[in-house]
């Protein structure tokens, strides 16, 4: 492979930046998650360059737990957003600035 | 030109691209299918560093299972709809690009001192690749991570227990009198109605 | 003055030991009263009296005894316990008995006796009896420690306690707010000569590093330069000034007539007041070690016995008038301290103990027997309502006076002939002009109370008082006629009593003749008398239109010359002002101020920084990036 390393680098780092900016800015509880997602995705592509760059696969086991605890995150975080919706009717996390309610 | 070159350069664009669309569209649905691309894109990138088990893995469980279950939480709260074009927050969208942009150059600066932009991947993967990348995975995993793999095991088994205590409605038989309030309300009739009282 | 010689220090023992109980027994019976007293009624007044003719009888018998020694041995100290012991520093309560403090507690409570049994009748019927009674004998107590002290600091604790007293029994009608008003400025003024005379102390402890007589006095010359001697004696002057009422510290003593009679008499005329006379007498081998210290004694004492005797010309209350009596004899007393004869002093202060107590104690029967009346002006004729009033009160006055072989005589004549004798004209002229003065004052005081016709209603009603209060009066004239056969010249028993603690009588060679002096001082004292009868006594001169002619001078003499005046406008007005000021300005505005604006700025901060808690998830998450940010570029710059 031809492809420096360091580009993948920084295609993951402007992947975390965006996923930030996403964390950041939107106010669905959903998409923020999403957002979440591509961090943890941009994560995963530094991890797998990094094990390309020494030649060792822990990385790459790295990156496979990365995932797996990733979906089972993602199972516990929707079903605690869908028992907020149903509490509140609402996933606007703008909405939910104080400990009452 | 080489074929990782081109394949590179042709899905790291795609790859920003579709990101930055999640950020931007309003609807929900449309957000998760732009991440969607997105991970696929990211697959591939894997593939382009000689992960082919964790591209296979990235395609199923990344996009085939969390995006799906997404798409189902999305719809099922019917919550596609993200008004509100200006933030309430001060400041919030402003800084957020600031920094973003301060983040990547300092990422930048730091991979131009450190790495270089010029090194590229060292030969020798396809000995630690020796029988195929999965087996190599495999043999690492359940051989030096093994514990670590069965925590996690536990880890997803609590998971899913958890979810299916947050998810539970409570469960109550209903009363006579919310059956009798019910009817008191209820509009439908509960006879045929008198045709001699028809209109005409 | 020639310097005594040290004498060795004996210990007390025999009858000698039981000194202790002198001061012991007032303070014993004074703690009595004061729980007790108000339940058993007239006995307060005679166990009180008795406990001080007890240590009466103590005193006498110390007093045998040290008469017993040798001249050259008469010191006896008796070590009680430690008090303070820090380091190199002790104090201990020593009761120290010589000449001088010989003298003063057979003054003390001989006359201080006396003056009991008179309060028995005077006080008769008042509701607070007891407690009155407790705290004269408390002020017996302290007056005692005073004296008998045998170093500084059990002398100020006398110095303080008596203060105590005197404001305690000035105030004693408090129910009044003039007699309050006169305890607080009595005890107020010396205050201020008690601070100054407490740096002097301190000043003592620096150069000595003790406060015991018996070190100081031997090693005065020695230790101390000519300014730290004149620093010393002239701090303890100064509250001499405030306890004994010299100018300028004088305005206290005649508002302290508030109080009632018997305490006039024990305290601001025989006894309190001479503690100052004591001090500087007590004190001497520190004011001989500097050059000016006695000259500004005698000084002052000079001005005190002028400026308090014009005063007392013109007063119309009678009490007030003995007031600014006592100011100028004790100016007198300071006069002679001032020119080296402290025997004379002392003696001098036992005269005036006995003249002065006897006549405040005779005032206080005529106020009686006028139905409380104090002013003059509505006396006349009393002479026939209340004969023994009045025989021992002329009695007094005439010792008063100077007239020829009474205690007076002796005292007066031995201070203006040791300041002829040295060549202090100065001192002579103007003192003899005091000495006119004082018949003068004290002759009109006579003329106008008992003689002529009776110019008001009461005087017309006067009785004589009852025996419990005669008596005393007969004791104390008797005193005043005869006492002078104790002096008889600066070679009398007193002078050589004394001469082991203070040294021989500066007697000089020079000046006039001893006749013609003495022909001069008779003459003096003849005429202030014979001048008194011719305008009040004898009927022929209207002397209230002669006042009323030389006015404004007499209302200004009456008023004291407006020093309270003058001294309210300089200290207290300011005093007030500044009091105001700190209170509603600097502390209400300025400390509460500044207290509240911190608390407000506290506020205003918190709730600026409440702004922080938004409860926006998405703000926090902002914060946490910028951290993030922050913290990479730093690192990044390290490396």
């Amino acid at each position: 492979m031809r492809t420096p390393i360091a580009y993948f680098l920084l295609l993951s780092g402007i992947l975390f930046a965006l996923g930030t900016v996403g964390v950041l800015t939107r106010k669905n509880a959903l998409l923020i998650f999403m957002s979440v997602e591509l961090q943890l995705n941009a994560v995963n592509l530094a991890l797998i360059a990094f094990s390309r760059m020494h030649n060792d696969l822990t990385g790459q086991v790295l990156a496979f737990f990365s995932m797996v605890v990733a979906a089972a995150e993602v199972v516990v975080g929707l079903a605690i957003i869908v028992a907020i919706y149903r509490r509140r009717q609402t996933v606007d996390v703008d909405d939910a600035r104080e400990l009452r309610w | 030109m080489p074929l990782d070159n081109v394949v590179f350069w042709v899905f790291a664009p795609i790859s920003i691209a579709s990101a930055v669309g999640m950020l931007v569209v309003r609807n929900a649905v449309h957000a998760a299918l732009f991440l969607v691309v997105n991970l696929f894109t990211i697959a591939v990138m894997y593939l382009l560093l000689d992960a082919p088990f964790l591209f296979a893995v990235q395609i199923v469980v990344y996009a085939g299972a969390i995006m799906v279950l997404f798409l189902f939480v999305i719809m099922l709260l019917g919550v596609d709809r993200d008004v509100d074009l200006k933030d309430r927050l001060f400041a919030q969208r402003g800084l957020a690009a600031l920094l973003a942009v301060g983040f990547v150059a300092e990422l930048f600066f730091a991979l131009r001192a450190g790495i270089g932009f010029a090194t590229k991947a060292p030969e020798g993967f396809d000995a630690v690749n020796d029988p195929g990348n999965t087996q190599a995975v495999a043999e690492v995993l359940f051989r030096d991570y093994f514990f670590p793999f069965e925590v996690t095991s536990i880890l997803l088994i609590v998971a899913a227990i958890a979810t299916m205590v947050l998810a539970q409605r409570k469960a109550r038989a209903v009363t006579q009198a919310e059956m009798d309030a019910r009817a008191a309300t209820s509009t439908t009739p509960t006879t045929d109605p008198d045709p001699r009282e028809l209109p005409a | 003055m020639v310097a005594a010689e040290a004498i060795p220090v004996s210990a007390a023992d025999g009858a000698l030991g039981l000194l202790w109980l002198l001061p012991a027994i007032p303070l014993g019976v004074a703690f009595v009263n004061l729980f007790f007293g108000q339940k058993v009624g007239r006995i307060a007044g005679v166990v009180a009296s008795l406990a001080v003719l007890v240590s009466f009888g103590i005193a006498a018998n110390a007093v045998r005894e040290l008469l017993a020694l040798p001249p050259e041995q008469r010191l006896v100290v008796q070590h009680l316990f430690d008090w303070i012991s820090v380091g190199s520093f002790k104090v201990g309560v020593d009761l120290r008995l010589d000449a001088i403090s010989a003298t003063m507690i057979l003054v003390v409570t001989g006359v201080g006796a006396l003056i009991h049994i008179y309060a028995i009748g005077y006080m008769h019927g008042d509701p607070r009896f007891g407690r009155f009674f407790a705290y004269l004998n408390l002020f017996v107590f302290f007056m005692l420690m005073l004296v008998l002290g045998g170093n500084y600091l059990l002398l100020y604790l006398g110095w303080e306690g008596v203060g105590l007293c005197s404001y305690l029994l000035i105030g004693f009608w408090f129910e009044k707010e003039e007699n309050a008003e006169a305890a607080k400025k009595a005890f107020i003024t010396t205050r201020i000569g008690d601070s100054a005379m407490m740096i002097g102390l301190a000043l003592i402890v620096f150069h000595f590093g003790t406060l015991d007589f018996e070190p100081i006095f031997g090693a005065a010359g020695e230790v101390l330069s000519n300014g730290a001697a004149t620093a010393v004696a002239l701090l303890l002057f100064a509250g001499a000034i405030g306890k004994s009422a010299q100018v300028p510290l004088h305005v206290w003593l005649p508002d302290a007539m508030a109080g009632p009679t018997p305490v006039s008499a024990l305290i601001h005329a025989a006894t309190m007041v001479t503690a100052g006379v004591y001090l500087v007498v007590r004190s001497a081998p520190i004011f001989e070690a500097s050059s000016i210290a006695l000259d500004v004694v005698a000084v002052v004492g000079l001005v005190t016995l002028l400026f308090a005797g014009v005063c007392a010309v013109a007063q119309w209350d009678i009490k007030r008038a003995l007031a600014y009596s006592t100011i100028s004899q004790l100016g007198y007393m300071f006069l002679a301290a001032g020119l080296g004869a402290y025997a004379a002093a002392m003696f001098f202060l036992v005269a005036h103990a006995f003249y002065k107590a006897l006549l405040f104690l005779g005032s206080g029967s005529v106020i009686h027997g006028m139905d409380e009346e104090q002013d003059m002006r509505k006396m006349g004729g009393l002479f026939r309502k209340m004969p023994v009033t009045a025989v021992t009160m002329i009695l007094g006055a005439l010792a008063l006076a100077g007239f020829p072989f009474m205690a007076g005589f002796f005292a007066k004549d031995v201070v203006l002939e040791i300041a002829n004798t040295n060549e202090r004209w100065g001192f002579y002229v103007l003192g003899s002009i005091g000495a006119l003065l004082s018949a003068t004052y004290i002759g009109r005081l006579i003329f106008l109370t008992f003689f002529g016709k009776p110019r008001s209603e009461q005087a017309e009603d006067a009785h004589e008082s009852p025996a419990v209060m005669w008596i005393p009066l007969a004791v104390l004239a008797l005193g005043a006629t005869f006492g002078g056969w104790l002096s008889l010249g600066p070679e009398g028993r007193i002078s050589s009593f004394m001469e082991p603690i203070v040294g021989l009588v500066p007697e000089g060679e020079a000046g006039l003749g001893r006749p013609i002096f003495y022909a001069v001082a008779v003459a003096v004292t003849l005429t202030g008398l014979i001048l008194t009868w011719w305008i009040h006594g004898s009927g022929r001169v209207d002397w209230l239109a002669q006042r009323e002619r030389l006015e404004p001078l007499p209302r200004a003499s009456l008023n004291g010359w407006y020093v309270d005046r003058a001294y309210d406008l300089l200290f207290v007005q300011p005093g007030k002002t500044a009091a105001w000021l700190a209170a509603f300005v600097v502390d209400a505005k300025g400390i509460d101020g500044l207290v509240n604006a911190i608390g407000g700025g506290v506020k205003r901060l918190a709730q600026g920084g409440r702004l922080m808690q938004t409860g926006f998830v998405r703000s926090y998450a902002l914060a946490v990036f910028v951290g993030a940010v922050a913290v990479l570029a730093w690192v990044g710059w390290r490396l």
